[in-house]
């Protein structure tokens, strides 16, 4: 490119131009056109998420960095900005009918999204502490009005609060470690901290911890998981359904990405405090998720176990445990996604239901319905042939292969547990009496729930190339 | 010669089946009697292609046969499938123990027969592909898979306390099981690979051996069951309908036994012997504990489920005791006790589908009504105490035979099990068929229809065919039990006299 300068070309970045000035572009066009542009501006906002996929997915193989060295693009950038994008771009879908209602007809709400995605995108790409913390707050700063997108209802917008009150104390430790990384390495970008970060001083671990802290609050891990039942009650569900995939992936993204290329050196450090994190994830999602009676807060806590399971590759520090968190993301969130359109479908009489008991004998009423929704939750719970069997296989392979035994096996002991409050809503669905039936179920959300369902029994069949695919990913990071 | 995947079609005909009575929309009664047909095509057409695999099937070749192998997931994980004398008798119990099932469900099943008939037949698929695969990962897949059809069962079209007999079962069986999938992972990382055959020879360190041996063990010790992990099966058996019981009893608890003798003793020989006191004392205490529990039981599916335990009891201490009579004794004992104790489920579901209740009390006089019930249940009951001529006697004595060369004072206690299980059998059956017929809901007792002829007859064929002629199934096993016990002498021998030398 004729304007480029060496180490600054604008190729590696055309997907994320493309988005950002697309997403301008529908600002435009809703702030001129006004609300009942909605409609136009989500659907356009979709076929651009698509096109920006196409556009990542036809970049070359390889490794290109740009901006002097803080933006990557490699195999695992491509493969989790991907994900990153159908996450997005299927939320959007299944928002369809959140935002056909008058009162909430808010063009913003898709290009909320899109800079939400954005910000995902950059975060994945991170090559240094400061694109770093640009591409989450640009991410995090969406989320916070999206969640509160539901104006007129208190819990949204108490949910919208707590998230940003929670989130920006999240940032500022994760700024106060960045300050502390740089001041005891003397630069920011990752590969230069790996060069200097060989062996471990207290001023150095004392950053690294607040930057995993920061880290834990947006994958929501135990002990920053605290924001996460009520922000995923509270946001409207297709917001949820968001808030469940597509930041998740970013999030974990970058997670992996700062622990395995800025700290290889010191291991051990981070090892033991990712270690206790999954654990203590994993418990927590399993116990206190047998309690609940409302779905989504299930689901909140169903995901900070899920979290937990995919910092147990993490925790390993291999390439096999990069290849583990890279598999259990994509299954995660194909789950994820399949489990919240059935919880968008059920509605009685125009009203969304959202209690457990609400479940009861949809076996009857719906059997399709029931039974892709009992298939997703025994591949929750991690049972085979399904996929979410192949997601904690690679995990744990990867934590035996690095010898971490106890949290292997703590970790498959609370699947167990994680079992139990899975099975309790089959049973609720198949064995209970009918509690009447739901409404018909919209088209949208319908195809998404055949494609995370189908995608979610089938895995077995070709598992072959996934696999294959996120081991390449997860080489590139090494 | 043909090369179809004859094993592959013998594993997924009946989720063929499955699609098909899901394809066959409606609620009303000809949409119920379709799938019924459906599904006992189905089942039939497997149990065919299956006899086809005994017809081409080599006794004398103590390998793997009838092996298929395709890519799967990458780095050593292959789709493997193939059969040999150990796992091939309890693919055919599968498929002939399923016909029967379907045909007993025919008038028991009067809601949901639909997704009734799918789940079983998945359930066919899933147990026939955990004998048949010859991968870890995928036997672990069909192995763990078979926990979502049969907690439907139970839990959909059980008794009054299905709920809890249903977790109770998943739960415990999961638990058992995740601890073997750490151990398969460790494997993984030891061979390179999850493939059984090539595992089978790879050398194992000691110390991984242990452990590995101890993680199957959970596994497969809940799934047996043995003492003091089996509580899971009366809950499950006593809430189960008629055919998932049959299931339950026939062929599920089969696993735990192949588990063993296809992991546990060629793969950690070492281990193996090391544990066999452990096992012998469990299986001591199983046979003659639960004999004693048997005596005290007022349900007669508890009854017959904790004699299961007892049972399975011999077939473990046969198994480790690593002769030839023990081990082919094992396997033998398997296959009876899937045809005997399946039977028996289906002879206390043909009094129960007539008055409702499981209760020995709520019974009693039967032979004065029905004559052909009280005669198949006496075959039945004498082939469970073991009475020689029924296939039960060739089991239980093989094993013991086999474990008194290793261990007098377990075949010593293990023989108290031939006599109490004796007593708690016969009480059963005077209790519930002989005496006077008194109670007045007894009266109008029908005897046995020509369908549950159908069920009950050729079952009692085949106990006394076994019993008195058990040479098809030893034959069958022979040679690769013999291959397994000299494979795991020698791995146990080296290891002493490397011991002596030192």
């Amino acid at each position: 490119m004729s304007f480029s300068t060496a180490g600054y070309q604008l190729a590696p970045v055309l997907p994320e131009l493309v988005l950002a000035v697309g997403a301008m572009a529908l600002l435009m066009l809703g702030a001129y056109r006004g609300q009942e542009t909605t409609r136009t501006v989500t659907s356009l906002a979709v076929l651009l998420l698509i096109v920006v996929g196409a556009l990542v997915y036809m970049q070359p193989a390889g490794k290109q960095v740009t901006f002097g060295g803080s933006f990557i693009v490699d195999d695992f950038a491509r493969f989790m900005k991907i994900l990153a994008l159908i996450g997005s771009a299927v939320t959007l879908v299944l928002s369809t009918e959140f935002l056909s209602d008058p009162s909430r007809r808010i063009f913003e709400y898709a290009i909320l999204v899109l800079l939400s995605t954005l910000g995902m995108m950059v975060l994945i790409s991170a090559g240094d502490l400061i694109s770093l913390y640009l591409g989450l707050e640009l991410m995090s700063l969406a989320l916070y009005v999206v969640a509160a997108s539901n104006r007129d209802n208190a819990k949204s917008t108490e949910a919208g609060l707590k998230y940003f009150v929670l989130g920006a104390l999240s940032s500022g430790m994760l700024l106060y470690g960045a300050s502390l990384v740089y001041g005891f390495t003397g630069t920011v970008s990752f590969t230069g901290i790996a060069a200097a970060a060989t062996v471990s001083n207290v001023g150095l671990v004392f950053g690294l911890v607040f930057l995993l802290v920061g880290l834990c609050f947006k994958v929501s891990a135990v002990p920053f998981h605290m924001w996460t039942p009520d922000v995923y009650e509270g946001a409207p569900t297709p917001v949820t359904a968001f808030f469940a995939s597509a930041p998740k992936v970013a999030a974990l993204a970058v997670f992996t990405r700062v622990t395995l290329t800025a700290f290889p050196g010191i291991v051990s450090q981070w090892q033991q405090i990712l270690v206790f994190v999954s654990i203590a994830s994993m418990a927590l999602g399993s116990f206190a998720a047998i309690g609940q009676s409302n779905i989504k807060r299930l689901m909140a806590y169903s995901s900070i176990g899920h979290m937990g399971f995919a910092l147990v590759g993490l925790a390993s520090g291999t390439v096999e445990g990069a290849q583990g968190v890279l598999m259990y993301i994509v299954i995660y969130v194909a789950m994820t996604l399949g489990s919240f359109s059935i919880i968008l479908a059920m509605k009685r009489n125009g009203q969304a239901v959202e209690q457990i008991s609400d479940f009861a004998g949809l076996s009857r009423t719906n059997p399709l319905l029931a039974f892709m929704f009992a298939m997703l939750l025994f591949s929750l719970a991690g049972i085979p042939p399904l996929a979410g069997f192949f997601a904690k296989w690679y995990v744990f392979v990867a934590a035996i292969k690095a010898n971490l035994f106890t949290l292997a096996v703590i970790g498959v002991l609370t699947s167990v547990v994680g079992a139990y409050y899975y099975l309790a809503i089959v049973k609720t669905m198949y064995f209970d009496e009918p509690a009447g039936r739901v409404d018909p179920v919209r088209i949208e959300v319908r195809t998404v729930l055949a494609v995370a369902g189908l995608f979610n029994i089938l895995f077995a069949l070709f598992a072959g190339p996934v696999v294959s695919v996120a081991s390449a990913a997860a080489k590139s990071l090494f | 010669m043909t090369t179809w995947p004859i094993l592959s079609v013998t594993t997924f005909l009946p989720l063929v089946g499955a699609l098909i009575v899901y394809l066959s929309r409606g609620d009303d009664e000809a949409a119920r009697r379709n799938s019924r047909w459906i599904a006992l095509w189905t089942t039939l057409i497997t149990f065919a292609v299956s006899v086809i695999l005994v017809m081409r099937f080599d006794p004398s070749n103590p390998d793997f046969q009838f092996v298929e192998k395709a890519n799967w997931l990458a780095t050593g994980i292959t789709y493997h499938m193939g059969v040999d004398g150990i796992s091939l008798p309890l693919v055919i119990l599968t498929t002939a123990v399923m016909p029967f099932c379907i045909v007993a469900s025919w008038k028991a099943i009067t809601n949901r027969v639909r997704e009734y008939m799918m789940a079983f037949l998945i359930l066919e698929t899933l147990m026939i592909g955990t004998f048949s695969a010859l991968d870890l990962v995928l036997f672990y897949l069909f192995f763990e898979g078979g926990l979502i059809p049969m907690f439907l069962i139970i839990g959909v079209w059980g008794g009054p306390r299905r709920v809890y007999a249903s977790f109770k079962f998943f739960l415990y069986t999961l638990l058992g099981s995740v601890l073997m999938l750490l151990a398969i992972m460790a494997l993984y990382w030891n061979g390179g690979t999850t493939d059984i055959p090539t595992l089978m020879h790879t050398a194992v360190p000691r110390s991984l051996q242990t452990w590995a041996w101890l993680a199957f063990f959970a596994s497969f010790a809940v799934k047996m069951p043995m003492w003091p992990v089996h509580t899971w099966l009366p809950d499950a058996h006593v809430e189960a309908p008629t055919a998932g019981s049959v299931v339950l009893a026939a062929i599920l608890l089969k696993m735990g036994g192949y588990g063993f003798l296809r992991f546990s003793l060629p793969m950690f020989p070492l281990a193996s012997h090391d544990f066999a006191p452990l096992v012998f004392t469990l299986s001591a205490i199983a046979i003659i504990y639960t004999s004693l529990v048997a005596l005290m039981q007022e349900d007669m599916k508890k009854l017959i489920a904790y004699s299961s335990v007892a049972h399975m009891g011999f077939v473990t201490m046969g198994i480790f005791a690593g002769t030839m009579q023990g081990v082919a004794g094992g396997v033998f004992q398997m296959i009876s006790h899937g045809i005997v104790s399946g039977a028996l489920f289906l002879c206390v579901g043909v009094v129960y589908d007539r008055l409702h209740t499981r209760e020995i009390a709520a019974y009693g006089g039967l032979v004065n009504r029905m004559p052909l019930y009280a005669m198949t249940f006496m075959v039945f009951t004498m082939a469970n105490v073991g009475l020689p001529g029924t296939s039960g006697f060739v089991g239980e004595f093989m094993t013991l035979l086999g474990t008194f060369k290793v261990s007098i004072p377990t075949a010593f206690f293990a023989s108290f099990g031939v006599i109490l299980s004796a007593a708690y059998a016969l009480w059963l059956y005077r209790k519930v068929v002989f005496g006077a017929l008194v109670k007045p809901q007894l009266a109008s007792m029908k005897d046995l229809t020509l369908r549950e002829c159908v069920i009950l007859f050729p079952m009692i064929a085949l106990t006394i065919l076994f019993g008195v002629y058990p040479k098809p199934v030893l034959d069958m096993s022979a040679a690769s039990v013999q291959q397994l016990v000299n494979n795991y002498n020698t791995a146990v021998t080296a290891v002493k006299a490397a011991a002596l030398l030192q």
